[in-house]
């Protein structure tokens, strides 16, 4: 019971792990990027449009091809949103929370739109987007894992994307906090004007943070509909799982470490409602509340202490033009 | 000269140039900007309908406007649809001209639209309509601004991030929304909003939008006038500038977020008031329709003024309107129309670049 719990929530945490991690380095760079439920969308949609084409070209069908192509068509198209929030804001210098509103209207919109005319635009008979032998490779266990009981339950039992998450969030902690390019990322983020005049190129970081940053939360979008919803594809059925993984990044205090146990425990409060018995309909609703709350709770108790460590990066949605200092 | 080359102005483009910050461009060429930005996001967004339906780039666009205003009932609810985002795009207004990131307007909408229906549900039939559409107005703008002023106090207090803060604030109040809309739906728990029959706002003139339309057309010339002509206006403006500077010259600036942040609550409180008893007669948790959001994007548009608003609201709901009649008219996913404003609100954005700034490209003979 324990470990059938613990499964759903991380596998629920998942995509809010992605999304987060992602949205960490975009914001160490000064940016807040509005746009990630949108990136999330679009990239969810590319790599369902990539195995859908894939699955239906006739080719015969190859478990190592049908993984990858949904990986790289989901990682172009949420590079390219991060592209056009970079060019925009930082080439641009358009306001960057009127941008990622922008992109998260254009992104879900993408998203729905093939989600719900895919099967009519390449004229397919086919009722649904049901992507099930795709998404039988995106879940394939480790082949050990039903043998080792509560252990590989909680463990070993998720698709290869969830340790991707994990591995991504920590290899992102490492650069943060122990890399010259994660120093030099921070400078850009809490102060570009002394990181400029420190030789660091503020742009060059900017674009590269931005771009993987989108790259890592596409993935969660991808996730979401491979693995957890078996490669059925339903117009807004990601939800607002977008908003919630910038929530997670506050709750972390922009640590991708401390978001790993973030993203577990916002998957927890997430399905606890359907282990709650005789819950009403109307009172879930209401637990879908409490990442919201905790987020606010941690957010005013952060601000309160006023911990250097604990606050967003100081430049965070403010421009940077050279010109102007 | 080689120093200036070091001011290229992207990574991404090793072009011999620099940028330098205009002096204010004449309205008109401005505008001018505007228009032809406009124009190229419409050539854009026919190349992509295009591709994906077979319409020839004429009759989308005449598929469009018959769309938007082709029968009077289409008109009406355009023109309505315009109002409520326009009253929403006002709301906003303020705090962003105080450099105060109010992303919070779908939460504070809802928030209005909630206690709006809360007084049309307990006090419905107990009162007559006359006395209970004056609660109903008072008691979303009260609820609007708490919402509004809670993100406002810890801003003021404890410096949180208010562009996070609102945000979240949204979804919590999404979410009571969303408990209610199934404890009052008939029958309980199925999910159907509860229609709310009492407290209506009344139908002028046959038409039943007429009222929120005039209700809203007040509030614009009211912010106008508030944010052009008053003090309070001019402090907003002020902080907005620079919140060193006001606080050197003696404005109060926490109190001026504070005032400020309840006013834009308010308004957007309003926004659901007329939603509830004016539009729809029922409270759902997608009532608000991500508004909150669009209006954003319009008061930004219309660079924080009330009038240009007006043609910026109705643009987006134009295309709104338009998009969803070609994606009916295709069978196509009503989406359709996000991906279109996306697009012209991308080249919008963009041509700001060049309204403020302007590119000087080195002349080759002065780097040798």
């Amino acid at each position: 019971m324990i470990a059938t719990i613990i499964q759903r929530a991380v596998m629920q945490g998942t995509p809010l792990l992605f999304g987060s991690t992602g949205e960490i380095l975009t914001e160490k760079s000064g940016h807040l990027n509005l746009g990630i439920p949108g990136i999330m969308y679009v990239g969810a949609i590319s790599g369902v449009a990539g195995a859908f084409l894939y699955e239906h070209s006739g080719a015969a069908f190859n478990p190592f091809l049908a993984v990858l192509i949904p990986l790289l068509c989901s990682l172009v198209g949420s590079v390219l949103m991060g592209l056009v929030y970079c060019f925009l804001t930082v080439t641009l210098r358009a306001n960057q929370n009127v941008t990622g509103l922008a992109l998260t209207t254009f992104g879900i919109g993408i998203g729905n739109f093939f989600g719900g005319s895919l099967i009519k635009l390449v004229d397919s008979d086919v009722p649904s987007i049901a992507l099930s032998k795709t998404s039988n490779c995106f879940k394939t266990q480790l082949p050990f894992a039903d043998n080792l009981g509560w252990f590989g339950d909680i463990f070993l039992s998720y698709g290869f994307l969830v340790y991707v998450a994990i591995t991504v969030a920590l290899i992102a902690s490492h650069i943060l906090n122990k890399t010259r390019m994660g120093l030099h990322l921070r400078a850009v983020g809490e102060n570009p004007e002394t990181a400029d005049a420190a030789g660091i190129n503020v742009t060059k970081y900017k674009y590269l943070a931005t771009c993987i940053g989108s790259a890592i939360a596409g993935l969660g979008g991808l996730y979401y509909v491979m693995d957890y919803a078996n490669g059925v594809w339903s117009n807004n059925g990601f939800g607002d799982r977008g908003w919630l993984s910038i929530a997670l990044v506050i709750f972390s205090v922009w640590r991708p470490s401390l978001s790993i146990l973030g993203s577990v425990l916002f998957g927890f409060l997430y399905v606890i409602p359907t282990y709650i018995p005789d819950i009403s309909v109307s009172a879930k609703k209401l637990f879908e509340m409490l990442p919201y709350v905790v987020t606010i709770i941690v957010l005013i108790i952060t601000s309160m202490r006023n911990k250097k460590e604990h606050q967003p990066p100081q430049a965070l949605g403010l421009p940077y033009f050279r010109e102007e200092r | 000269m080689k120093k200036i080359n070091n001011f290229c102005w992207s990574a991404l483009f090793k072009v011999k140039s620099h940028i330098i910050k205009r002096d204010e461009l004449i309205w008109w060429k401005a505008w001018g900007i505007r228009v032809i930005a406009v124009f190229l996001a419409l050539i854009v967004c026919g190349i992509v309908t295009v591709s994906l339906t077979d319409l020839n780039p004429v009759e989308m666009y005449i598929t469009m406007i018959e769309g938007a205003i082709g029968t009077s009932r289409l008109a009406w609810n355009l023109f309505q649809n315009t109002a409520i985002l326009l009253c929403v795009a006002l709301a906003v207004t303020p705090a962003f001209k105080m450099k105060f990131w109010n992303i919070g307007g779908e939460g504070q909408i809802l928030i209005g639209g909630f206690t709006t229906a809360i007084c049309m549900i307990f006090l419905g039939g107990v009162i007559p309509d006359g006395l209970l559409i004056p609660i109903m107005f008072l008691a979303s703008i009260i609820s609007g601004a708490i919402w509004g002023l809670i993100p406002a106090i810890f801003k003021t207090r404890f410096n949180s991030n208010e562009t996070l803060f609102t945000l979240m604030m949204n979804y919590v109040a999404v979410q009571i929304v969303a408990y209610y809309t199934l404890e009052w739906s008939v029958p309980k728990g199925s999910g159907t909003p509860r229609p709310l029959e009492f407290g209506q706002l009344p139908v002028l003139f046959g038409q039943k939008y007429l009222i929120n339309i005039l209700i809203v057309a007040v509030i614009t010339v009211i912010v106008y006038i508030y944010l052009k002509y008053s003090k309070q206006g001019y402090e907003i403006s002020v902080v907005g500038e620079s919140e060193k500077t006001a606080r050197y010259i003696g404005i109060n600036v926490g109190k001026v977020v504070l005032r400020t942040m309840a006013i834009s609550g308010a308004l957007c409180g309003v926004a659901g008031f007329l939603l509830v008893a004016g539009t729809d007669h029922s409270l759902k948790s997608d009532t608000s329709g991500g508004r909150g959001f669009t209006a954003i994007m319009v008061s930004w548009l219309a660079k924080f003024d009330p009038i240009f608003m007006i043609l910026t609201s109705l643009l987006i709901v134009f295309l709104q309107k338009g998009a969803s009649k070609i994606s009916e008219v295709y069978r196509l996913n009503s989406s359709f129309s996000d991906i279109i404003t996306g697009i012209i609100i991308f080249f919008i954005i963009g041509c700001e670049f060049f309204i403020n700034y302007k590119i000087k490209f080195n002349k080759k003979e002065a780097n040798v």
